[in-house]
């Protein structure tokens, strides 16, 4: 009986190793540091398109404009 | 309908894009590991290069039907965006392949493909360049961009198909089938897709727009000159 349920735990041991094998970020997850890193991300994302947007209101406005100077 | 409902929806699906990437779960596979990620990142920039080709190629048959300057100023500014995705899907492959191929040019058949399209549309500004006249040029190179995207078409999806690629989806593999993608990845993957091409139009948009007001500038003058 001892023997058997020594024989399952290897086993079960060596399936969970089997499965933690392949090694990913678990450890920057769980310390909650990911959060970091996207926030960053966000953060350029947010930056860059709200840059775009201006670029877009600018090009709008010239468009306005060109509109006006050719009816007069 | 506000018109630029797309915009805001490119947007929405950028942010889901960073924070569901980065933040969801992905299948756990050697080698690769967390780099999968690259996946929302990298592989969208080959859809919208793609796409803006097309949208490009498109103007230019229509110009090419009915010449008008303004078709002209459309196809030029998507392969422009075009471009520059696919210059961005190009680097950002080099740099995953360093570390997971193991060198950033691996003579992989997808990888030389997509550089023989790059240098296939590098040309096709150069044949813009080289030529004076507005008329000549815009038929040239509209003629030009229908054998570089019918080039494009066997460089990127069916000689890597026929034969062995590192790449996902080749050597005889449907590119998008269920054993390639993850359902969980999916989820991810489609949205940062739809979100890239949309800010890929976007910023095309916005050159094409200054394009025309540069058109219509030189007009006024030549108008007030005569």
């Amino acid at each position: 009986m001892k023997k058997i349920i020594s024989l399952l735990s290897i086993l079960l041991i060596v399936a969970t190793a089997h499965a933690q094998e392949v090694e990913m970020a678990d450890n920057l997850r769980a310390e909650g540091k990911i959060y970091v890193v996207v926030t960053i991300l966000l953060v350029i994302l947010i930056g860059l398109v709200g840059y775009l947007v201006m670029i877009d209101r600018k090009v709008s406005r010239l468009e306005k404009k060109l509109e006006e100077k050719s009816r007069s | 309908m506000n018109k630029s409902w797309w915009k805001i929806l490119s947007v929405i699906l950028l942010l889901y894009t960073v924070a569901g990437g980065f933040l969801m779960d992905v299948p756990r596979l050697s080698i690769i590991n967390e780099t999968i990620r690259a996946l929302y990142f990298h592989v969208p920039m080959w859809f919208g290069m793609v796409l803006m080709f097309l949208l490009s190629t498109l103007n230019g048959i229509l110009y090419l039907r009915k010449p008008d300057k303004d078709r002209d100023i459309v196809s030029v500014e998507f392969a422009n965006t075009g471009l520059t995705f696919g210059v961005l899907g190009i680097v950002t492959g080099m740099f995953w392949a360093n570390y997971t191929w193991g060198s950033p040019w691996h003579g992989d058949p997808k990888q030389n493909g997509a550089a023989i399209t790059l240098l296939v549309y590098m040309a096709y500004f150069i044949l813009r360049g080289s030529l004076e006249n507005h008329e000549q040029r815009a038929r040239l190179s509209a003629v030009y961009n229908i054998f570089a995207f019918a080039a494009m078409i066997p460089l990127i999806f069916i000689i890597p198909r026929l034969t062995s690629s590192m790449h996902p989806g080749s050597g005889g593999n449907p590119g998008f089938n269920m054993y390639d993608l993850d359902s969980n990845m999916r989820k991810v993957f489609y949205p940062a897709v739809t979100g890239w091409i949309l800010l890929g139009v976007w910023i095309a948009s916005v050159r094409i727009r200054l394009r025309r007001v540069e058109e219509k500038i030189l007009d006024l003058e030549y108008e007030k000159n005569n």
